[in-house]
């Protein structure tokens, strides 16, 4: 129950609690919105138990991965490459 | 998957390795708080491709096994009356009580349903106005929010004949015993990413303080956990203390503040027994007064069962981390994920099914 898994909202449906379709990876189920009341069409969101519990900072993801990209390959010092 | 495939590239994690290489110069011991960390850690090795004297402790973080057994137990009563509908999800079907568990009751005719979120178990509870329809309401500060959105959506709706077994704990508090016990090893902490996400950090930085042991809020990816225990490492080579957030892109200092609202609304604090470990106060969730009248525990008046824990089983060591699951005797032989005596044998993000899912101290 425990596992959180990202996905991206695909639609909105006018319910209460607010729900949204979200696509992971091609699956699509309703989720819970309610939480999340600024994610829109095309934000990805962490699902939890079918709730999303927050909303992927798309900015941050990518600074994070640059500062991973940027950090020195061990073999390839090695190598002198 | 977008956000997923990225934090699991093998390059970068080489990279994040040969960085903790070249930072470590001492023996640390380092807890990941979380079952889904440690399914991560375990299924792909990273505890074993650490610097020599970088030890993961596998921490008390999967609410299947925290679960007491009195619960499964007042769990295995309701479901085998023949006016109930009892809704759980899938993980928790399998957890042994003192004689069986659910699974083994549906088996034998009980009507127990597995539901992926809370909101189905009150559309099943709208859907069959003559049955009563009981959710087992466990987990972390993760799944509080959706079960507290039930029984809100629930009074709501006024369908009255849905009610919750309620066991949640509480993160924090379990840190805190952790580090009161005299002969804790552990010098720092992997806070939970997605706890964290809901709650944000703010209620661990007394705790860092106090205990002078960094808590580095932490992902469930390959790369994550790597950069987390990184970022652990640092603090631990410099001396410091802090709370650092290696999770950026899901968690902010404050949280989130609607599913706050919401779990202060229908649950309040309370003193909690964990499976394993014993009595911790104030390290769960009941529900308020307000909401008491969702409570199955007083419909069904379930007072009390008498429990009785397999003799063999040291999950209490194991969740503590002083022990681990290759130390029990009944690791692989009696106790297996097909035939488990122990909760944390139980699900994928239990530390005995993660050793055994990956081989370790099996025979093959
Ligand atoms: S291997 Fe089984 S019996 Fe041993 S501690 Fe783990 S759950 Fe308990």
């Amino acid at each position: 129950m425990c596992l959180g898994i990202p996905g991206r909202i695909v639609g909105l449906q006018d319910t209460e609690p607010r729900t949204g379709t979200v696509d992971f990876d091609g699956l699509r189920r309703p989720v819970c919105l309610a939480y999340t009341p600024e994610a829109g069409v095309g934000d990805y969101v962490i699902v939890h138990v079918g709730f999303a519990i927050s909303l992927v900072d798309e900015e941050e993801a990518a600074k994070t991965l640059a500062v991973l990209r940027a950090m020195p390959d061990a073999i390839e010092t090695e190598l002198g490459s | 998957m977008k956000y997923l495939d990225e934090y699991r590239d093998p390059v970068l994690a080489r990279r994040l390795l040969a960085e903790l290489h070249a930072t470590a110069t001492r023996p640390w011991t380092i807890m990941e708080v979380c079952g889904g960390q440690t399914h991560t850690i375990v299924r792909q090795g990273i505890d074993e491709l650490l610097p020599a004297g970088i030890r993961m402790i596998h921490g008390p973080g999967c609410p299947v096994c925290v679960t007491p057994l009195e619960i499964i137990d007042k769990a295995l009563a309701i479901a085998a009356r023949p006016d109930v509908i009892f809704t759980s999800y899938g993980d928790m079907l399998r957890v042994p009580g003192t004689s069986g568990d659910l699974l083994g009751l549906k088996a034998r005719g009980a009507d127990v349903r597995v539901v992926y979120t809370p909101l189905d178990a009150v559309r099943i509870a709208h859907e069959n106005p003559g049955r009563s329809v009981v959710f087992l309401a466990v987990g972390f500060e993760t799944t509080a929010p959706a079960n507290a959105m039930a029984v809100l959506h629930a009074a709501a709706s006024g369908v009255d004949n849905f009610s919750v077994l309620v066991s949640h704990v509480l993160v924090p508090p379990a840190i805190t015993a952790l580090m009161d016990e005299p002969d804790t090893q552990v010098q720092a902490f992997l806070a939970a990413g997605h706890v964290c996400a809901v709650m944000g950090w703010t209620e661990y930085e007394p705790i860092a303080l106090k205990y002078q042991v960094p808590i580095v809020v932490t992902g469930f990816e390959p790369l994550d956990l790597l950069e987390g225990i990184l970022m652990a490492v640092r603090q631990l080579e410099d001396g410091r203390a802090e709370v650092e957030n290696q999770y950026v892109r899901a968690v902010r200092r404050s949280g989130n503040a609607a599913a706050q609202d919401a779990v202060r609304t229908v649950f309040q604090v309370t003193d909690r027994t964990w499976r394993g470990i014993g009595p911790i106060p104030a390290s769960g969730l009941a529900l308020s007064a307000e909401f008491a009248g969702f409570d199955a525990e007083q419909r069904f008046s379930v007072g009390d069962v008498v429990t009785v824990e397999s003799p063999l089983c040291i999950a209490g060591d194991i969740l503590r981390g002083t022990r681990v699951p290759t130390d029990c005797a009944a690791y692989g032989r009696a106790c297996t994920p097909r035939t488990p005596l122990g909760a944390p044998m139980v699900s994928s993000e239990g530390t005995c099914a993660a050793f055994h899912n990956a081989g370790r101290g099996l025979e093959m």
